[in-house]
């Protein structure tokens, strides 16, 4: 594995009214790196992901992607640079199939204009073509190919997890963000997932940065793990080294070993 | 030449029809094609990188694959190469793996994909007679570095290397074949002891087929879907021998789950399917009829029963009355021909159904809506030898055998066959060879019976007919089928032997019977759960209620119970084909065998072991209710 830092988040804030979210926190992540986010609710994980992803814009501190500054760039922006994500709750337009969902992911790409592309001519069709081929591979990537027609909210929710992070990858990110793609999922939906993201990696060298709450996963499948607690970050390291981390144990760890 | 081979009706193809589609397969949501040139040279690269590998006459190759193109030209290239292809279940377990592989002594492997190769690979040190694994499907493949296995695509490139330097080398290869050569080792799935590799010869699997062909014609502009097991011997009869011979084209389905809507895109000419996918067809259209609009609803339900009047007179071969002509014109044009579109069998000449007696509401339905749905009958030792023939279809019979099959009712009431296409015996079995050949009749072990227009009636096997204690003759399987065409019913084991009257297991249909639960009103939340609720207790009653008023009050089911789980391939309890293990069943639900012949006891504990798919292991305690069947007509 190359150790190019890939994102490169430096001492990064943000406030909401009197809260502060998110203090000084930097991190690393280098490219085709699975990176997981840890920590509890209220711990500032999907607030760093949305400065990231352009969401929110940090009040101090930067964020580099492959040494470009996109600290400022908007979500779009920041998308068609190569970076993808995934929502906690699912965001996928529930009337429309799973096929259309994920073309919606190739929206990124997509040169021609709308009236040429009404009107299916020219370069407007080969285009879709070459959409198609890319999204029919995240299809049979993903195993999905009897829900293709199938409208993305009449799926199990399961399902549409996976459908999400098939939307993430249509775009065919270098950078990866998951918001707990395994949250409410049972095991055999979170052994998929995590096969899935482990999959991405490999055959993609996508980087990933990931926030999950199951520890057997995030230990399982992560290079790194990053802790935050209460906006800051309080541990840093291998699984192994952030297991026994006192800090980590007594914010965090410590609370589920209790319980 | 004359074709006595099956690769060499492949090379007759490729000369006869070399640009015509041969196969297809749907792949990133198109369906990819290869003509019979392609087909051939798909074969050749194989074949000769195979022989790159190492591989000699009379060699066994094991594929462990669903059905894919690659799994077809492996059987063509194998035998091209005077040796077998030895398809296996591809959901077999570990073990009922290593056995088959085993005891065929395979040299090689093809196995689709990392998840069947993770099944071989974990089974390495059992398989010393294994030289090489081929991995059709390269995904998630990449950090497999094992020396054991290949890649598909690489064997195909040794074998292009390999004809460029030898161009004669395949064709040599495939003119040393002879038609006695066994062609194809098919393990049947037993229903007692290990599974037994029957040997069928080209000649064997060519003149089942030819047959077939002079009752069933098919064309070369035919089109049929491959999406049953390989190692079901119908597989290889209908995909592989029939393709070859009647240059028909085979699709093969996406993915296992796609099968219905990949159907439709094919709108095959013939198709075959066991009785379980005919019932799925069923309930999914009264479903989506269920929720359409008004007048679809009103015309679907006032026309059905003129198209099920229709098919019951044809059946019967009395005439139509003139009204019911005009009415029958009416539903064709308004439910039967939208429908049989929307289900894909717009061009299909001839639907099979076989494995197992159909129910009859279920084959009146599809004849109903004017779709040729016949009854076929075979087994592994002889390929299929009966249909039923246009216009001489009718309930509960499997039809007459092929012309060139000689067909007789032993005196015991076992059914024997006899001709060409009845296989040279068991590999490496002589006791149970000559136990099923005997003076070339091969004894089928189904009791059946000829009814008086000379189409066979199968029973039940013949080694489960006894008797009750009063010497009643009592056929379980006829009742369990019986049991089975109700679709709360998934499977039922009844018991009647040395006792004194029929009691019966049953598992329920968790998809029908939950969708029953939920429009009453009823709470569950586990199968388990479900099946214990007195009311699924009063619904399946009434079931076994009509099944009884079927039967001699004799052999009436007196007790039942609902089991907590159901009967599973991965426990063995059925065989891949679902056909029960009635003594490991026995032996296994000795308990409630027991409790249920004694009339007493009204609930029994049960505690199980169930084995998943990885190997893991988990137990389930529980109490079963059993249920007087008397005492509830009492109560009614």
């Amino acid at each position: 594995m190359t150790t190019e830092c890939h994102l490169d988040i430096r001492g990064v804030s943000k406030h909401f009214g009197g809260v502060q979210a998110i203090g000084d926190v930097s991190m690393q992540v280098n490219r085709g790196e699975i990176v997981s986010v840890i920590g509890p609710n209220g711990a500032g994980k999907t607030t760093l992901l949305n400065m990231i992803s352009g969401f929110y814009h940090p009040d101090s501190g930067s964020i580099l992607l492959a040494d470009r500054d996109i600290t400022r760039l908007s979500p779009s922006r920041i998308a068609t640079l190569g970076v993808a994500r995934t929502f906690q709750n699912i965001a996928l337009f529930r009337g429309m199939t799973v096929l259309d969902n994920l073309m919606l992911g190739r929206h990124v790409h997509m040169r021609t204009g709308a009236l040429s592309a009404m009107l299916r001519f020219g370069p407007a069709l080969r285009e879709e073509v070459q959409h198609r081929e890319v999204v029919e591979d995240v299809i049979e990537f993903l195993d999905i190919q009897p829900l293709r027609k199938q409208p993305a909210g009449a799926l199990a929710y399961g399902l549409q997890k996976r459908v999400e992070l098939g939307r993430a990858l249509a775009a065919h990110p270098q950078v990866l963000l998951l918001d707990e793609p395994m949250g409410g999922m049972n095991i055999e939906e979170k052994e998929d997932m995590a096969r899935f993201v482990l999959d991405v990696n490999d055959e993609w060298g996508t980087t990933i940065v990931l926030i999950e709450h199951d520890m057997g996963v995030v230990m399982d499948i992560s290079d790194r793990v990053v802790v935050l607690d209460l906006g800051q970050k309080i541990a840093e390291g291998t699984p192994d080294e952030v297991k026994e981390a006192p800090e980590v144990v007594k914010a965090y760890l410590g609370t589920q070993a209790a319980s | 030449m004359a074709e006595t081979t099956l690769p060499h009706y492949l090379l007759r193809n490729a000369r006869e029809f070399p640009h015509q589609v041969a196969m297809r397969e749907k792949e990133k949501g198109i369906w990819q094609q290869w003509t019979w040139r392609q087909y051939l040279d798909e074969v050749r690269d194989l074949a000769l990188g195979l022989v790159a590998l190492g591989f000699e006459r009379g060699d066994k190759l094991a594929i462990l694959s669903d059905n894919r193109p690659q799994v077809y030209w492996a059987m063509v290239a194998a035998q091209a190469l005077g040796g077998m292809p030895v398809p296996l279940y591809q959901d077999s377990i570990s073990r009922q793996l290593a056995f088959v592989v085993d005891h065929s002594d395979a040299a090689m492997v093809l196995a689709e994909d990392q998840e069947q190769v993770d099944k071989v690979l974990e089974l390495k040190d059992d398989l010393p007679k294994v030289r090489r694994v081929i991995y059709d499907d390269p995904k998630g493949m990449r950090h497999y570095d094992d020396p054991w296995l290949t890649s598909f695509t690489a064997v195909q490139e040794k074998g292009r290397e390999l004809g460029r330097q030898q161009p004669q080398l395949f064709d040599e290869h495939v003119s040393k074949g002879e038609a006695d050569d066994v062609a194809l080792i098919c393990y049947t799935s037993g229903t007692t002891g290990q599974p037994k590799g029957a040997m069928l010869s080209h000649a064997n699997l060519i003149t089942a087929v030819e047959g077939m062909q002079t009752v069933e014609p098919y064309y070369p502009t035919d089109e049929t879907l491959a999406y049953l097991p390989p190692a079901w011997v119908g597989d290889t009869f209908w995909s592989l021998a029939g393709a070859l011979m009647t240059a028909c084209r085979v699709n093969c389905p996406e993915r296992p789950e796609t099968v219905q809507a990949n159907i439709r895109e094919i709108a095959p000419h013939f198709l075959v399917a066991p009785p379980r996918i005919w019932e799925n067809l069923v309930s999914e259209v009264r479903t989506r009829v269920d929720d359409a609009s008004f007048m679809k609803r009103w015309l679907f339900n006032k026309l059905m029963p003129v198209g099920e009047a229709v098919a019951r007179k044809r059946m019967e071969k009395e005439p139509l009355g003139g009204f019911q002509k005009v009415l029958h014109k009416l539903a064709e044009f308004f439910v039967f021909g939208p429908l049989r579109d929307h289900l894909g069998f717009r061009r299909i000449r001839s639907a099979y159904t076989g494995g197992a007696p159909l129910g009859p509401e279920i084959f009146l339905f599809f004849r109903a809506l004017g779709i040729n749905l016949k009854q076929v009958y075979g087994q592994t030792e002889s390929g299929v030898t009966c249909v039923q023939r246009d216009g001489d279809v009718s309930l509960g019979t499997v039809g007459k055998p092929f012309p060139n099959v000689e067909m007789v009712v032993s005196d015991d009431g076992e059914v024997l066959v006899n001709g060409p296409m009845v296989f040279k015996g068991y590999y490496k079995d002589e006791a149970a060879t000559a136990s099923a050949l005997k003076d070339g009749w091969l004894y089928s072990g189904d009791a059946g019976l000829m009814d008086p227009n000379d189409h066979l009636v199968v029973i039940d096997r013949a080694k489960d007919v006894t008797a009750l204690t009063d010497g009643t003759r009592f056929a379980p399987q006829f009742i369990e089928n019986k049991l089975k065409f109700s679709p709360y019913i998934k499977e039922a084991v009844s018991f009647g032997q040395d006792r004194p009257y029929v009691a019966a297991m049953v598992d329920i249909d968790m998809e029908n019977v939950g969708r029953w639960a939920e429009k009453n009103r009823l709470a569950y939340t586990t199968y388990t759960e479900l099946a214990q609720k007195p009311e699924v207790y009063d619904l399946i009653a009434l079931e076994v209620d009509r099944v009884n008023r079927d039967l001699p009050a004799s052999t009436h089911i007196r007790r039942f119970l609902l089991l907590h789980k159901e009967l599973d391939a991965d426990d063995e309890e059925i065989t891949r084909t679902r056909k029960v293990r009635r003594g490991l069943v026995s032996e296994r639900y000795a308990d409630i065998i027991a409790a249920l012949f004694s009339k007493e006891v009204a609930t029994v504990p049960v505690t199980s072991v169930i084995t998943y798919q990885d190997g893991r292991q988990a137990t389930m305690e529980t109490t079963l209710a059993i249920r007087d069947v008397g005492a509830v007509l009492a109560e009614a």
